[in-house]
This record gives structure tokens, sequence and C-alpha cells, in this order.
């Protein structure tokens, strides 16, 4: 090991994905228990609203959106959580390499938890809610991908806070959530738009504030990753 | 603890505040009494003097001074720049609730609806959540340098927030008024409304900055008070402190 050169920021943020996606596949627990929540939100919508006032392809939208960002939640609070057992942390920041690697890494692995539980509770809302998913399905894989990579961007930076604080993960919805208002609301529209039968076209304006959203929300949440840490 | 420490700081009137109180004073009474009722409105068309001055300095000043302050802070680590930040983010709150529950006031008899989920009051309802969101943040975290740090990151990404909040929002249909002073060409109010309304809102920007003062002289002190306990209870080095990284 040490006549090895540290790695480049790719590689090592490839390498701290790695580290927590092996902890995750290992435990599973924070993965189980966002599919185990988004089914039981999936579940429990339906029923709070009466389906002969409302149809289900109206509902649809919003259950999806609303389930995702908790269900993100879940897991970003995760993922620096995991980092204060024994102070785990300190030997990351030791490590020989950049802080934005140290971002970075989170970041990817953050979204793909996030897009996992997404490819389970997609699914799972066409089923109980009828939706013609196969019609819109690639326009909306699309916009998941879309709303998880601002969503992550913003959920990373906000829990490396959020774990230092006396409140811990409480404090991550209430910082996170106004966030993601931008993400939300061009998804569920464009979702609403699609789910109609409307072409993608029309919903343009909503998918370049979410496209807008990802390119400035990445760039500063990786700029403001390291004022986070440093002591 | 003595308490003859630093007898010069035990300071009478504030005289700014003061003064910016009367102004204020003096602006209730002008827009109620000497202000003509608006046409159609009524009586109701005098929260303006309330609320869009409020607005203004809530929305724009202090989260611009909130946003700038911290921004600098991560730049220069002075401590003074977080203390104004935190005060202001403080004094916004409460210009930002005046807002709040001044607009549905009016909303009531004029738009028949207390609340609609119209672009600017959306915009101002999740900008107080922020507001809200830091000043927990600011609650949650125990030493001086790392709440400094975190606040400054979120009111920096706050003020990024706002265009896409606004955005967002933008697109559904929209019921509030149009600006109506700041707008290409003249002003549609009245010279007396609009005397009023300067005049309300210069009020309203001195008692802005004169809470900010105060709350920002409370900081100080308080802080003085800390490091000043600090030194008398640790002779040797804090060992409470987080471990060096």
């Amino acid at each position: 090991m040490s006549a090895r050169t540290p790695p480049g920021t790719l590689a090592a943020a490839a390498l701290i994905a790695r580290k927590d996606l092996a902890i995750e596949f290992r435990t599973r627990s924070a993965f189980l228990s966002a599919i185990v929540f988004s089914l039981l939100a999936i579940a429990i919508f339906y029923f709070a609203w009466d389906a002969t006032a409302v149809s289900s392809v109206d509902l649809a939208p919003g259950v999806l959106w609303v389930i995702f960002t908790f269900s993100g939640i879940l897991g970003l609070h995760r993922s620096f959580g995991v980092e204060e057992a024994d102070r785990a942390i300190d030997a990351l920041l030791v490590s020989p390499v950049d802080r934005e690697a140290v971002f970075l890494g989170k970041a990817l692995a953050n979204l793909a938890f996030v897009l996992g539980v997404q490819a389970l509770a997609i699914p799972a809302v066409a089923l109980f809610y009828n939706l013609p998913l196969t019609r819109v399905l690639a326009p909306l894989i699309g916009i998941a991908v879309l709303a998880a990579i601002g969503l992550v961007a913003v959920g990373t930076l906000f829990s490396s806070m959020a774990a230092n604080t006396r409140l811990a993960e409480l404090l991550l919805p209430v910082l996170a959530l106004p966030f993601f208002v931008p993400i939300v609301l061009p998804a569920a529209q464009t979702t609403a738009r699609l789910l109609a039968g409307r072409p993608i076209s029309e919903a343009m304006g909503w998918l370049r504030i979410l496209i807008a959203f990802d390119i400035v929300f990445v760039v500063a949440c990786a700029l403001a990753f390291p004022f986070t840490l440093e002591d | 603890m003595t308490t003859s420490s630093k007898p010069e700081e035990r300071s009478g009137i504030d005289w700014f505040l003061t003064i910016a109180v009367l102004a204020v004073a003096a602006t209730f009474v002008r827009a109620i009494f000497f202000t003509p009722v608006e046409a159609r409105q009524g009586a109701a068309q005098k929260i303006f003097y309330v609320h869009a001055p409020s607005a203004f300095i809530g929305l724009y000043v202090a989260f611009g001074i909130v946003a700038v302050a911290g921004a600098l802070y991560l730049w220069l680590r002075d401590e003074r720049l977080d203390r104004v930040a935190a005060s202001s983010a403080e004094v916004g709150v409460m210009y930002l609730t005046v807002v709040l529950i001044t607009g549905p006031l009016w909303g009531r008899p004029i738009w028949g609806t207390w609340w609609t989920w119209d672009a600017r009051l959306t915009l101002t309802l999740f900008l107080w959540f922020v507001f809200l969101g830091y000043l927990i943040l600011r609650g949650a975290v125990e030493d001086h340098g790392t709440r400094a740090r975190y606040s400054a990151v979120l009111g920096v990404l706050g003020a990024l927030l706002v265009p896409f909040i606004h955005l967002s929002v933008y697109l559904f249909r929209t019921l509030h008024p149009m600006p109506i002073v700041l707008k290409p060409g003249r002003p549609s109010l009245p010279n007396s409304m609009l005397a009023t309304f300067a005049m309300s809102f210069v009020s309203f920007s001195l008692l802005f900055l004169a809470l900010l003062r105060a709350r920002y002289r409370l900081a100080a002190r308080a802080d003085a008070l800390v490091a000043e306990e600090e030194v008398e209870s640790s002779p040797v080095p804090n060992l409470r402190a987080e471990p060096v990284r």
C-alpha cells in the first residue's frame, strides 16, 4: 500500500462510493426501510383520497415524487451518520484524497441508493395506481435521473452538516425540503403531462428548470462541501 | 462572577431604535388619518403601507445581507460578518412573519381568500422556511466556527435557491398584483399615497437597521461573555473540544 501513489479524484470517489455501497449491501438497513416506507406510503396515499373523486392517474405524480423525496431523505441522513460511529469520518479526512472526491463518492453512493429505491417504487406506483407505465417509461426514467441528481447533490451536503449538529437526522428534512421544491414540482408536473398522454415538449419549461437546478447545485454543493468539514 | 467587569457596556436608551419606532408610529398616523382612502378597496388598502415595505426588506434586504455576509465570511473568516448574517436572519424572519400575517388579512376582503398558491406568496412562504431552517441550524451547533461556516453555506445556497423557486412557482397562474411603484414609466399611485408609501418604506428600513444593530450588539456581548468564561474556567487547553482534525 505504501509504495502506491494516492488515487486521483475520480478513482478515490469510486472507492468511497464502493465502500458506502458495500456497507449498505451488507447491512441493507436503510435500503430495506426506504423500500418498505415507499410501499407503505403508496398504499396509505391511495386510501387517504377518495378514488371515485380523484382519479388515480391524477393522484400518482404527486404521490410518486413526494415519496421520492422522503425515501431519499431516509438514505441521505445515513450517508454521513454512518461515519459518526468511531469517528470514521476522521480516518476518511486524513486519507490522501481531495475533499471534492469525498463529496463525489458520497454523492455517487447516494445516487445509486435513490435510483435503486426508484427502480422499485415506480413500478409499485404503476401497479397500485393502474398506470400505463410502458408508454411513458423512457421519459419517466430520464426525469427520475435528473431529479435524483439534484436531490442527491443538495442532500449529501446537508447530510454532512446535519450529522455534526445536536439535532442530527431531525435537521436534514428541515434544511433540505425547501430546496427540493424546484425538483419535486417540475418532476411531478412533467409526469402528470406524460401520464395524461401529452407530448414531452409541453413540459419543456419544467424540464429546463430541473436541468438548470442540477447544474447549479451540483457545482455549488461540491464547492461548498469542504466548508462543512474543515476545522 | 462580578458584575463590575465592564461597566462601560451598560448603555442607556438605544436612541437609534427609539427614533426608528417613533418613525414607524408617525407613518401609521399618516397612513391612517392623512392619506386618502383607496376608491375600490376602501380602508383595507391601508395595510399596504405595512405589507409592501416589510416584504421588500424581508425578502431582498435581509436575505441579501444573510447571503452576502455568509459568502464574505467563508472568504474572510471575520466573526463580525457571521454576527451580521445571524442578526439579519433573525430580524428578517420577523419582517417575513409580518408579511405572512398582513398578507392574508388583506387578501381576505379583497381577493375573497386568506391564502392562494400564487407565485409571490409561495416564494415568500418558502423563503420563510429557509430562514427558519437557518435559525434552527444555528441553534443546533455548539462550536462557534462550525456554526458560522454551516450557516454561511446555507445562506449562500438559499440565495441560489430563490430564482429556482421563483421560476417554479411562476409557471402557475398568478393573482398577486404586479409591481406598481418600481415599474417602467410613472408609478400608478397618486402622489399623496406615494408620499405615505415612501415614508413607510424609510421608517421600516430604519427599524430594520435599528433592530439589526441592537441584535448585533447582543451577539457581540454574548460572544465576549463566552470567551471571558472560557478563559476563566480553563487555564489548560479546553479538553471538551472536538479532536483536532
